[in-house]
């Protein structure tokens, strides 16, 4: 897709409160035609409010956008023409069929009634919903539920789309279904702004990430441009017992212990030479390693550098659920 | 991608829809035609023998008994059936407003009344069809218009200008409602309004402050205006002042809901 000089999505001073206190504070976006960009951060840190702004739901106090060129203030009805938007609750009619509520968006997106069918049945084709096609959209399983509301999404053949967390209460393989999903669809050229809890799908997904911390943006750039934001990694030792842990991090210098799993971090730059000499100290006080891990910086790391207070709970996957 | 504006194509489409639901969702229309149709059967069956003792003899209209009391009565019965019908009108417009759906609706290029047009002629389809079992109803119980043609289309335009305001009514109060649990009891005072009026006795009978109500309430002059047409009871100023109750209330719960929707922040 060739990257024409105005941007698909473009955003300055972005200000939103909600009953006084400070939702979005100041949020500039320069989003790239044809790329994916992911906007992270934890639960309340604002997302959702930037969503409904750039997708006309709300208004913001103040500042500008624009999605391609179109101001969202004065033309909402020219943005809404260019955009899909798949929200983080199901956008489904739960009394139709999978293959009415496609039909819905076909009919309401004033297609003609052979180019409407058309599109209804190569998506849910593509979306592997054929068989599920007649069935109340309310006995669908979690990750069907989300494919068919994406797939409305996209029966209009939106140019810029939004995906507020996309994946969120999926289970893994769902997850991977999802993320292929959204990979092929920039591959057609559209744009995708993408929220997300997961540090790793924006490192799977997105050409570029904002991190969103409590209303403001405190890093945006590639993810690789991210991690090396940060210091190097990290080694993780794992001892049998409290007593060889307490051993050892009085001998390395600069380690933190956590006692519960019995693991001892070490600052490290992943050099052999330098792992060989903290084995060997190991080795030297009798001291027996049960387990060894080397970490390579990744967004976890580069969440707690940027906003100093960690990656929330809410961001592991496992025990991630929709509010 | 277009971003012209189909507002009929849109509404049509959204009927359409919502027609669909209420197929898909029986219980809820069987339940509503349900409540009118039992208090047809208590009312006559239960105290229509004892009410028709106080019916004068211009609103008994040539009946006796129990059968010139559901003559007075099936009118206000109807009214019933309007105020019972809305109901569901809140309550699956709350479903769309607390479902996610609306927002998808609201980030596209349609017409923006669309999604509340369609709510609200579903809706009246809705009434009509249950208005029409009612009666059916009333009439295998014993129930005789009289009306000829023009009374009969004049009785059914009134019928379904109420229709349509309480349906704004109750449109605009399922759009404020936070919950479905609250659209489905807000509009339930309606269903009361027709005992507070002239829906199952005659206002001259009741005591000042509650005759006072009933006589300066929408269902009243609506109630005697469809009595009227339909079983030649007096009318007088009814049918001016039903008209313009259906016509102000139609007007400002249709403004009150497009604020509502437009301004609409999910819970």
């Amino acid at each position: 897709m060739t990257a024409p000089s105005e941007p698909a999505i473009a955003a300055e001073g972005i200000c939103k409160s909600f009953g006084g206190s400070l939702v979005l504070d100041h949020i500039d976006l320069h989003i790239a035609r044809g790329t994916i960009f992911a906007l992270l951060g934890p639960n309340g840190a604002g997302k959702t409010t930037i969503v409904r702004i750039l997708s006309t739901l709300i208004g913001a106090d103040s500042g500008e956008a624009r999605i391609g060129g179109h101001d969202i203030r004065r033309h909402p009805d020219e943005v809404r023409g260019l955009i899909g938007v798949t929200g983080q609750f199901s956008a489904l009619d739960e009394l139709m069929t999978g293959q009415e509520n496609l039909q819905l968006m076909a009919d309401l997106n004033h297609l003609e009634r052979a180019a409407g069918r058309a599109r209804v049945s190569e998506l849910l084709d593509r979306f592997e919903l054929t068989d599920a096609a007649p069935r109340p959209v309310s006995t669908y399983s979690g990750g069907m539920k989300r494919r068919l509301d994406l797939a409305m999404t996209l029966v209009g053949r939106p140019d810029v789309i939004f995906l507020d967390e996309p994946t969120t209460g999926l289970d893994p393989r769902s997850r991977r279904t999802m993320w292929d999903i959204i990979r092929s669809l920039v591959s057609s050229g559209v744009t995708i702004f993408l929220t997300t809890q997961y540090l790793d799908e924006a490192d799977q997904l997105a050409d570029r990430i904002a991190v969103l911390d409590r209303g403001r943006i405190v890093a945006e750039g590639t993810a690789g441009e991210l991690k090396r934001r940060i210091p190097g990694g990290h080694v993780r030792l794992e001892f049998s017992d409290a007593d060889a842990l307490r051993r050892a991090a009085a001998l390395v210098e600069g380690a933190s212990t956590d006692d519960e799993t019995l693991l001892l971090h070490v600052a490290h730059d992943g050099s052999v030479a330098a792992l060989r000499r903290l084995l060997d100290e190991l080795d030297d006080a009798c001291i027996a390693v049960e387990h060894l891990s080397i970490h390579t910086p990744d967004l976890d790391d580069v969440f707690f550098a940027v906003t100093g207070h960690g990656t929330p709970v809410e961001s592991l996957p496992v025990t991630a659920s929709r509010p | 991608m277009t971003t012209a504006s189909y507002p009929l194509h849109d509404s049509a489409t959204l009927f359409r829809r919502n027609v669909r639901r209420l197929r898909r969702y029986p219980s809820m229309t069987l339940m509503l035609v349900g409540m009118p149709i039992v208090f047809l059967l208590l009312f006559v069956y239960v105290f229509g023998g004892q009410l028709s003792h106080g019916l004068s003899a211009g609103l008994a209209g040539g009946h006796t008994g129990r059968a010139a009391y559901l003559n007075y009565l099936a009118p206000g019965i109807l009214l019933v059936t309007v105020a019972a019908a809305v109901q569901g009108t809140a309550i699956v417009v709350a479903m769309d407003m607390t479902g996610g759906i609306i927002d998808r609706f609201r980030t596209m290029a349609i017409t923006r009344a669309a999604v509340l047009t369609g709510h609200v002629l579903a809706s009246l389809v809705q009434i009509v069809g249950s208005g029409v079992l009612v009666v059916a109803f009333a009439v295998a119980l014993g129930f005789r218009p009289r009306a000829d043609a023009p009374e009969w289309v004049a009785a059914i335009g009134m019928f379904v200008l109420f229709s349509l305001a309480l349906v704004w009514l109750a449109t605009a109060l399922g759009l404020s409602a936070k919950s479905v649990e609250t659209a489905s009891n807000t509009p339930m005072f309606l269903t009361l309004l027709p005992f507070l009026g002239s829906g199952f006795v005659p206002t001259a009978t009741m005591p000042v402050g509650v005759r006072q109500f009933a006589e300066y309430q929408p269902f009243t002059p609506m109630t005697e205006t469809i009595r009227g047409l339909l079983t030649g009871t007096g009318i007088g100023s009814s049918a001016a002042e039903a008209a313009a109750w259906s016509i102000g209330i139609a007007v400002l719960c249709y403004l009150w809901a497009r604020r509502l929707y437009s301004h609409h922040t999910p819970s």
